[in-house]
């Protein structure tokens, strides 16, 4: 499973580079997305994988911290994903404004801003 | 043009997602759910409404502008806490909970927590719709 | 309780804006109240850390590496009081210069959201935290620099909002291996932690990390390019603000990350950061000097500046860093007053552009001053702040035998005052290009020149009681090398 999930996470960074080198400004977001998911999918390793396993106490009411499941990392993926909800909400409507404005989603649009 | 079936279907989706968006909402801190997911749910029933009867209509529907629904959501989230350190508790992440009992073992819990939820489910629906129906309405 | 203020009045004062949607002057009403009793509340924490030294506040009452913490030492005091004072005077500004459809879209409910992100990242002693109150900061930041959504704008925002983006996610990689590592993400318990094993090299790649996150949000020499593209797009007050606020945090993140993380390579480390320095002040000053619009030339200066507060770090002494800590006093002070100024001179004449202007001397002598003095403050010009603040860098380095960093430093700071004498020389001194011309002489509003004189007058004071206050920097850069200080106050 392990090995799984760090294959997934290394062709999500993978393909959002990629996504973004291409020209266009809405795959430039798309890399973005991908790439926000792949490191809540990292957050999300790194508390250790353990299947099955209650977040604090056994049934009994006993605390065995080798075998508990760790809650927090869980907890940070779900608050980077109400946030990344807010951020891909932004950027997509600021890529829609764009379009609007300049008629075109190519990338060299943006060059004309550089010149002093 | 607009889609007949979807016209119908949004009808009789609204209330449905409404009324789950509270369900879940309630049921949110001890299981799956919450404020954030009730929220989406709520605001994507208006969505769904622009999108088979236009913004115009959705508009004349909506009781609150967007703007004065975040505001309230605030509102609740911040009294939420607030109420925590009236009653003498620190601030923050500190519940204060109430339990009515109602027919059997049955009992309804309110707490503080729940209070929050409400303003995030608030805060996250009237977001949405401010975003997505700015967007939907220069679509024309 | 009071450690939270600077959080919670802010968020307040959003929700109470929003209801009153519908009425700008009772939105500028809310501001001037909260923005006051922010100022008020800075200056409290402020005394209470310097009579009683740092001090914590767990959120909830929750014991510290297990809750949030918020955490006060004389560095963060400091920066709170200022950022206090700058949202303070640019709200005031703002009355005045912002159009009434920018105030409408929600301008105040934006400048309350970007004060509660950045107060608090500078109180917060958490770094899962730091991250939620760097996306408050940002995502307020991102609507901010969109707000008008004038072509320009749009262009210029997509650089910084996905540069910035990236950033962030960058951030949560490190965070994410960091806990994967160490099993907390309090700082102070890292930093104890990292003291008590030796296994420390593993922490350098979420170290690197974190370097480069910050390093985007402080805009240092690779990963500027966002910074030059984008603040020159919106309204003058909101990069006024960006440019007093924005990157400092994250100076300041680096500042406090480097006290607390660094415990192994520190020399490898520091001769990273001194060498990055070098290149940022460098690239920043060349670039300015060659550009011929004042927006442009003083979004260049803020990556100039930045490399000295990042080279009074990589001196890690404590003459570096407190001379670090009152050149960014200094530095969000004078920039945000040369930014203002700016943006006087473009209501005045209508334009940016240094070659149609001229002859605000001769047209508006008090604008000529509201800009000449923040300017040479900028270049190093005593009495003014800036000069003592690169005085202590400069000293600080001979002081350990930096000496090639510190000749860059000497130089860099020749070419600023070329080119702030460049903006003096085109905009204000040289006669107007065709002077039958008739010469825009703009009514200018009454708030954002009363804001922009409190600026100058805050910054000839720092500059003259320099011989006061210093004492009071010294010891913040004395607390930030003492991390078991910072360590004992969080735990306990």
């Amino acid at each position: 499973m392990l090995i799984l999930l760090a294959v997934i996470i290394g062709f999500l960074y993978a393909s959002s580079i990629y996504m973004f080198l291409r020209r266009s400004i809405v795959k430039l977001v798309l890399g973005i997305i991908f790439l926000s998911h792949a490191t809540n999918l990292l957050l999300f390793v790194t508390g250790g994988l353990r299947s099955g396993e209650p977040a604090f106490t056994q049934s009994d009411g006993s605390v065995d911290l080798a075998t508990i499941s760790d809650p927090l990392p869980q907890a940070l993926i779900l608050t980077a994903i109400v946030i990344g909800l807010g951020i891909t909400a932004f950027s997509l409507v600021l890529v829609y404004r764009f379009y609007k404005e300049t008629g075109t989603v190519d990338l060299d649009e943006l060059a004309e801003n550089d010149q002093t | 043009m607009r889609s007949e079936i979807l016209k119908i279907a949004a009808l009789h989706l609204k209330p449905i997602l409404l009324i789950l968006s509270l369900i879940v909402l309630y049921r949110g801190h001890n299981e799956p759910g919450g404020g954030f997911v009730g929220g989406l749910l709520a605001g994507t029933a208006f969505v769904l409404h622009a999108m088979a009867f236009g913004v115009e209509q959705t508009k004349k529907l909506r009781l609150a502008k967007p703007f004065f629904l975040i505001a309230l959501g605030l509102l609740f989230a911040v009294s939420s806490s607030m109420i925590a350190v009236l009653l003498g508790h620190e601030l923050f992440m500190q519940g204060v909970w109430i339990s009515i009992p109602l027919f059997g073992d049955a009992a309804l819990k309110l707490g503080t927590p729940l209070l929050f939820d409400i303003g995030v489910y608030l805060v996250v629906a009237g977001m949405l719709m401010l975003v997505m129906l700015s967007i939907m309405e220069e679509d024309k | 309780m009071s450690l939270f203020i600077p959080v919670i009045l802010p968020l307040v004062a959003i929700m109470l804006l929003l209801f009153s949607y519908r009425s700008v002057r009772l939105q500028q009403l809310i501001s001037m109240v909260s923005m006051s009793y922010l100022l008020v509340h800075a200056a409290i924490i402020l005394s209470k850390v310097v009579q009683d030294g740092p001090f914590a506040l767990q959120a909830g009452g929750w014991p510290a590496p297990f809750g949030i913490t918020f955490t006060a030492d004389l560095f963060t005091a400091i920066m709170l009081l200022t950022t206090s004072v700058l949202a303070l005077l640019v709200t005031i500004y703002s009355f005045g210069f912002i159009g009434e459809t920018r105030k409408k879209a929600g301008f105040y409910v934006l400048i309350h959201g970007l004060v509660t992100g950045v107060n608090g990242s500078f109180l917060t002693g958490d770094i899962f935290n730091l991250y939620v109150w760097f996306e408050v900061m940002l995502i307020s930041s991102f609507v901010l620099i969109t707000l008008g959504a004038e072509k320009q704008q749009l262009r210029g925002a997509v650089k910084y909002v996905v540069l910035n983006l990236i950033g962030s996610v960058i951030f949560v990689t490190a965070i994410g291996l960091m806990y994967g590592q160490m099993g907390t993400l309090n700082m102070a318990d890292i930093a104890l932690k990292l003291r008590e094993t030796e296994h420390t090299q593993l922490i350098n790649s979420s170290l690197m990390l974190f370097f480069v996150a910050f390093g985007i949000k402080a805009a240092l020499f690779p990963f500027f390019f966002w910074l030059p593209a984008s603040y020159p797009t919106p309204p003058m007050a909101i990069t006024a603000f960006f440019a007093g606020t924005l990157t400092k945090v994250g100076v300041y993140v680096i500042i406090r990350f480097y006290s607390l993380f660094v415990v192994s390579d520190q020399a490898t480390w520091q001769v990273i950061i001194l060498i990055i320095a070098g290149i940022t002040m460098v690239s920043g000053v060349l670039m300015a000097a060659s550009s011929y619009d004042i927006r442009k030339i003083l979004s260049f200066h803020i990556i100039s500046q930045i490399g000295y507060m990042i080279m009074g770090l990589g001196f890690a002494t404590v003459i570096g860093l407190g001379g670090a800590i009152y050149f960014m006093v200094h530095n969000m002070l004078s920039k945000t007053a040369t930014f203002l100024a700016g943006g006087l001179i473009y209501k005045f004449r209508g334009s940016y552009d240094l070659k149609e202007m001229g002859w605000i001397y001769k047209d508006k002598p008090l604008l000529a001053f509201l800009f000449l003095l923040p300017a040479l403050s900028l270049a190093g010009i005593p009495p003014l702040p800036g000069f003592f603040g690169k005085l202590f860098l400069i000293y600080g380095g001979f002081e350990i035998g930096a000496w090639k960093i510190t000749a860059v430093a000497i130089m860099v700071s020749i070419v600023t005052l070329f080119s702030m004498i460049k903006i003096w020389n085109e905009a204000i001194w040289k006669k107007i290009p065709d002077e039958s011309q008739a010469r825009a002489k703009n009514k200018l509003p009454g708030t954002s020149l009363w804001a922009s004189i409190i600026m100058v007058a805050l910054i000839v004071a720092l500059g003259l009681s320099t011989g006061y206050l210093a004492d009071y920097f010294f010891e913040a850069g004395r607390q930030l090398l003492d991390a078991d200080l910072y360590i004992k106050t969080v735990l306990k």
